[in-house]
């Protein structure tokens, strides 16, 4: 037929010659997200949390159970930068040693939904036909119990431990996850790539992990990031009918439950909790937008 | 005669649907030589693609031999297919849809090969796709861009750099130039025909586009709707088209001149539904020479001679439509 010699598109010599090692998708990503104003806020709003949780011990200025009875219901002052409680106890302390359980219930517990859910979802709605069925309906009836009616049996039949708690809040919101990744995994087995996939002998492992899941991460990230507000208002809801976190340990939700009674009088009580908790799902929500778009390559300007 | 390399007998693809059972392939037959490229015409929906995905067990067959290297891999196992795909791969129709929009240019070229542990370490394999790049045309500079900033072309490239990874003896080619520019799909066309030299390739050539089909097959099958109806080597097809379909398929290309009178074969009617269809020529009720035979038995294929078959009961009874 032609006998056209193959010609290399673009012979371009002034263009600098693209590194021949393949750059780390990871290192990509990265590069992608600091470019992200947004996101890099957030971020740095996580660490700062982080970094109060992990050295509560040298930032806070009281103990997380210190009481001075006569100290009770102040506002905030320069003594006590958020006012005390009912205890007059520090609200400030409390707060930075209160991150320590609230980000590890939000952030595990969204973990374990997001991981057996999404695998659940993403079996489901590979394989389709029976499996699928029976997944689905198993999740219908998680559905069908008040979530919080099911973390009060698991925590009361497993005993009211934070790991517990954790487990609890998790297991809540794996039909959640589950109904959203099949959801997507639905649109995008029919693919053509999938099948492209599945013709050079990829088995189904691969196809899920490297196809299906990474094309249908944005809507597990916004699930996750709305999540961990979830998880640590259950963990509050648990904490108040004595399930959750035991007093005096603190925790924000529990805070902010307390402070509920006295909120008439003492806004401080109340504010400042609600406070962290809105931060905390400020910086995720803008942190995981920004991944969202960074794990996009399309995105890239 | 030449060594066949796959040979397609009685192959059906039956679809469960709420209406009835869809006969999207229904008793195909044909075989292709090594080293040359079997052309599919067939208007849409007559079951081409079909074909084309349940040959590479892409999708199941509900019945039927498909005999490729005088082994039907109908039969094989999950693990013994693995290591057949290493022999035949597709190229797919839409550039855009079959490329994983999350994975880099020589992340997808590379898949293949990591999928079927082929290089055990890197640099073997970083080689393999840089040589592979270099032997569709791509510049290595696109290694790390993704699918979504190249033109189709260059995608269709990397879907035939993907598809050459495993060095395959047969690929199927669907429709592999029909979402391209036209001035795109004759660099596509002449890349394949430079490959298939290059390395000997056999290909099963998916489309829908006479002009395009003409221009690559040494021997050609024309469907209709969910069967072979003629299967020939490329002159005597056009020249001499024994199936009425064939005749009025072939009256319908254009040509390119004002002066010449066509005495063109018009089509009446549609195309009846593939779902449960009637015992008879699936073509009888567009046919202009049908006869009570044809509604009552169905034509089988049968050998006319310098390897030309015709599913028709008048074949070679018909006067030749000029063409």
């Amino acid at each position: 037929m032609s006998n056209v010699k193959l010609q290399k598109e673009e012979v371009q010599p002034s263009v600098p010659k693209a590194p021949k090692k393949k750059k780390s998708q990871w290192l990509e990503v990265w590069r992608r997200l600091v470019k992200n104003k947004a996101a890099m806020v957030g971020l740095a709003i996580m660490l700062i949390l982080i970094f109060s949780a992990i050295f509560a011990d040298f930032i806070a200025p009281y103990g997380y159970d210190e009481q001075v009875l006569t100290n009770r219901f102040k506002s905030p002052s320069s003594e006590h930068l958020f006012g005390t409680d009912n205890f007059g106890r520090d609200i400030f302390s409390r707060i930075v040693y209160g991150s320590r359980i609230s980000l590890r219930v939000g952030i595990i517990s969204v973990a374990i939904a997001a991981l057996c859910g999404g695998s659940l979802g993403a079996v489901a709605g590979y394989y389709g036909g029976k499996l699928d069925n029976v997944i689905m309906r198993m999740m219908d009836i998680l559905l069908a119990i008040p979530g919080i009616i099911l973390a009060i049996s698991i925590v009361a039949a497993l005993g009211p431990e934070l790991r517990n708690v954790m487990i609890a809040v998790g297991i809540g919101g794996i039909p959640g996850f589950a109904r959203i990744v099949r959801a997507s995994v639905l649109s995008i087995r029919e693919q053509e790539f999938i099948e492209a996939a599945k013709a050079v002998g990829a088995n189904d492992f691969r196809i899920i992990s490297k196809h299906i899941i990474p094309n249908s991460m944005a809507p597990i990230i916004v699930q996750a990031t709305m999540g961990v507000a979830g998880a640590i208002l259950s963990t509050a809801g648990l904490s108040f009918i004595g399930l959750g976190i035991q007093p005096p340990i603190p925790e924000w939700g529990a805070m902010l439950s307390t402070g509920r009674d006295y909120i008439r009088d003492y806004w401080h009580m109340t504010t400042f909790p609600g406070v962290a908790i809105m931060i905390t799902i400020f910086a995720l929500n803008l942190l995981g937008d920004g991944l969202r778009d960074a794990l996009d390559p399309r995105l890239k300007s | 005669m030449q060594e066949r390399l796959l040979d397609v007998k009685n192959l059906k693809k039956h679809f469960k649907t709420k209406k009835g059972l869809l006969h999207a392939v229904d008793g195909v037959d044909f075989y292709i030589n090594k080293g040359e490229t079997l052309g599919l015409v067939g208007e849409s929906g007559c079951g081409k693609s079909t074909t084309g995905r349940v040959v590479l067990r892409l999708l199941e067959a509900t019945d039927g031999e498909i005999i490729f290297e005088g082994k039907n891999i109908l039969q094989y196992n999950k693990d013994q297919m693995r290591q057949m795909r290493k022999e035949m791969q597709i190229v797919f129709q839409d550039p855009f849809a079959s490329l994983n929009p999350r994975m880099s240019v020589s992340e997808i070229i590379a898949e293949p090969l990591l999928v079927n542990k082929v290089f055990s370490n890197r640099q073997d394999m970083n080689k393999r796709v840089t040589e592979l790049m270099d032997t569709v045309g791509l510049a290595e500079r696109l290694m790390n861009v993704y699918p979504h900033e190249l033109d189709g072309g260059r995608r269709q490239r990397i879907g035939i750099a993907r598809a050459l990874a495993l060095k395959p003896k047969f690929i199927v080619q669907d429709e592999p130039v029909s979402a391209l520019d036209v001035s795109i799909q004759a660099q596509i066309l002449n890349l394949m025909a430079d490959l298939q030299d290059e390395f000997g390739l056999t290909y099963l050539f998916i489309s829908h586009d006479l002009s395009v089909v003409k221009h690559v097959s040494d021997r050609i099958a024309v469907m209709y709707l969910g069967k072979v109806v003629e299967l020939s080597d490329y002159n005597s097809m056009f020249k001499n088209p024994l199936h009425p379909y064939t005749q009025a398929l072939l009256s319908a290309i254009p040509v390119p001149r004002i002066d010449i009178k066509r005495d063109r074969v018009i089509l009446e009617g549609d195309v009846p539904s593939p779902v449960n269809p009637p015992e008879g020529c699936r073509f009888y009720g567009r046919c202009r020479y049908r006869q009570d035979i044809c509604k009552a038995k169905t034509p089988e294929l049968q050998d006319m001679g310098n390897e030309k078959f015709v599913a028709c009961h008048f074949a070679g009874n018909l006067k030749p439509a000029t063409v």
